[in-house]
């Protein structure tokens, strides 16, 4: 078979070499720019990239102690749930949450102060990716585990149901909070109504949730959260505290806009 | 031509990568291999596999029928692709040279009229609720099956039914269909009964030893629904997925089903649960050989988990 001569072919043999360099030049960005200690385990050509933005300056290493848990499959895009538990740390003080193959990779920063260093919420994911949860310790070292969800995407870049129905402005700011028993622990779950529109539709600026704290009437903080683009319409949130607070707790908020969340939480 | 090759790289990147995966079917074997059953004189079921979307099954997950009433053949559902409509109606012609005079969409899910194509000729009906919907979701539908299903798809276009189905008697020839709206599955489920064999074609209504599928479902009208159908007496019930029965089965196992889904929702809501903690929960053994369990458990919870989630937020 003379195949060589057919210019067809030429092509596929140029092709395959380009495609190999490709895959080469990937692989060693990945093995020189990756400063963090330990093994990428989805060896993403974007987790150096991301380093250098969210923690650059810092050590950093990959570590299984941080749980990530999500779906294989993002059934909805718009609401991929995930559930983070570095409790296996000991002292968590700050946890950032980043998904490499977003448009927007940052979606929260979570300050676990006097709850556990375990967090659920949605968001909306693009195309298939690792998703990293970022763990600072007492020792000054990020320990990063990651899972992978895989998608179809478009989470990122289409309307909210609420925004698509015009809804949205009848709930902004609402929010429901409740307390559930969960073994020697409690549970609070939050829900705050918000569009959270990442700016990437057309005609759409992004609008969304920066800020919530919860403080008791004391004014003492037990948790605050820095949210982004990314977490999802209307958010729920999961967190898990020692013991259920003997008072009320204070809700506050605010989005992009300058637009306030104020709410009590009775325990 | 630089741009040339770059295309040509990608090319062939993608045809390593399709080579590597396991890919759907060659073209020259595009082919349903459709074996009309006969269920009842006159009466026929091409039965999918019970199993989830995929280009090993062509996306054939779905069964349909047909109807020789001596005055012409009424189709019910057209199967997920062109491809899957051209080889019903080949197949139907092997069986009755009756010309097709009527297709039925018992619902708008995608499996149940993509192959509408091959009847542009034909009466095309369904319930105007099913009518309004498909006319919003098809496009979204279609996008999702060329993505699982490739080359199965091919050429697929979407065929809206246009004429609304009214329910009660419908005559053709020497048969009496009888037409029913019932809701729950999705908001407009139709079911056919034909009156002289007694085989009932319940639709999405009822799923035989397989996970229902939910994205339209509400299971309080639904298991109402079952319960109306438990009191129709029927010679065969042919569900559109999973295995036809001479009896009850398939309508308890849905029922059942959907209620444990409810149950088992209701109460890790009021258990403070997240989604991942729904989705981690142990299936009972009764429900474990049932086909596509993995895949569509998750689609059921992520589904139909927000409104038992914000009830129990709101304490109610």
């Amino acid at each position: 078979m003379v195949a060589a001569n057919f210019p067809g072919a030429l092509v596929i043999r140029l092709s395959e070499i380009l495609c190999r360099a490709a895959f080469l030049s990937l692989v060693a960005t990945a093995r020189v720019a990756g400063a963090a200690e330990g093994k990428d385990p989805y060896d993403s050509g974007q987790w150096s990239g991301m380093e250098e933005e969210f923690l650059r300056g810092q050590k950093v290493a990959f570590d299984e102690r941080v749980k990530v848990t999500g779906p294989r499959f993002a059934e909805d895009a718009m609401n991929v749930p995930i559930s983070l538990d570095a409790s296996a740390l000991g002292d968590v003080r700050r946890v950032m949450v980043l998904v490499d193959r977003n448009p927007i990779r940052k979606v929260l920063e979570f300050f676990p102060l006097r709850t556990r260093p375990t967090l659920a919420f949605r968001f909306k994911l693009q195309q298939s990716s690792p998703v990293r949860v970022a763990a600072l310790g007492a020792d000054g070292v990020w320990r990063v585990g990651s899972t992978w969800v895989e998608a179809t995407g478009g989470g990122c870049t289409a309307p909210g149901a609420t925004r698509a129905s015009g809804t949205w402005h009848q709930t902004l700011g609402q929010s429901q909070a409740r307390f559930f028993g969960q073994g020697d622990a409690t549970r609070l779950r939050l829900r705050v109504m918000h569009p959270m529109d990442t700016g990437l539709v057309a005609g759409i600026p992004a609008f969304y949730l920066e800020e919530l704290a919860l403080r008791d009437e004391a004014g003492t903080e037990y948790l605050k959260l820095q949210t982004f683009e990314p977490v999802s319409e209307n958010p729920v949130f999961s967190f898990d505290l020692p013991a259920k607070p003997v008072g009320k707790l204070v809700l506050s908020g605010r989005d992009n806009n300058g637009n306030r969340v104020d709410a009590g939480v009775s325990p | 031509m630089p741009g040339r090759w770059r295309a040509a790289a990608r090319n062939a990147c993608v045809i390593a990568w399709a080579a590597l995966s396991a890919g759907p079917a060659p073209a020259a074997e595009l082919d349903y291999r459709l074996q009309p059953r006969q269920v009842a004189e006159g009466v026929y079921v091409f039965e999918g596999a019970n199993d989830d979307f995929s280009t090993r099954n062509g996306c054939n997950i779905i069964n349909t029928g047909f109807i020789v009433t001596g005055a012409g053949v009424v189709v019910i559902n057209t199967g997920p692709s062109r491809l899957y409509g051209e080889q019903q109606r080949a197949a139907i012609r092997r069986v009755t040279a009756e010309p097709v005079v009527r297709v039925l969409n018992l619902n708008l899910h995608p499996d149940y009229l993509f192959g509408n194509q091959a009847y542009r000729d034909v009466p095309i009906s369904a319930l105007p609720g099913t009518i309004r919907d498909m006319r919003a979701e098809a496009p979204g539908f279609l996008d999702n099956l060329y993505r699982i299903c490739g080359d199965w798809m091919k050429g697929t276009e979407f065929v809206p039914a246009a004429v609304p189905a009214e329910t009660g008697e419908l005559r053709v020839g020497e048969r009496v269909l009888r037409l029913q709206r019932l809701e729950g599955h999705t908001n407009d489920d139709l079911i056919v009964m034909d009156a002289r064999s007694g085989v009932l074609f319940a639709g999405g209504l009822v799923f035989h030893t397989r996970i229902p599928t939910t994205p339209h479902a509400r299971i309080g009208p639904w298991i109402e629904a079952l319960d109306r159908l438990r009191q129709t007496s029927f010679s065969v019930l042919v569900p559109s997925h999973g295995h036809l029965a001479a009896d009850a089965s398939g309508i308890d196992q849905t029922r059942d089903y959907l209620a444990w889904l409810d149950s088992t929702l209701d109460a890790a809501a009021r258990q403070g649960r997240d989604l991942n903690e729904v989705l981690a929960l142990p299936m009972p053994a009764r429900f474990r050989n049932f086909a596509a369990r993995e895949p569509e458990y998750v689609r059921n919870v992520t589904h139909l988990y927000g409104p038992y989630e914000r009830r129990a937020l709101e304490g109610r």
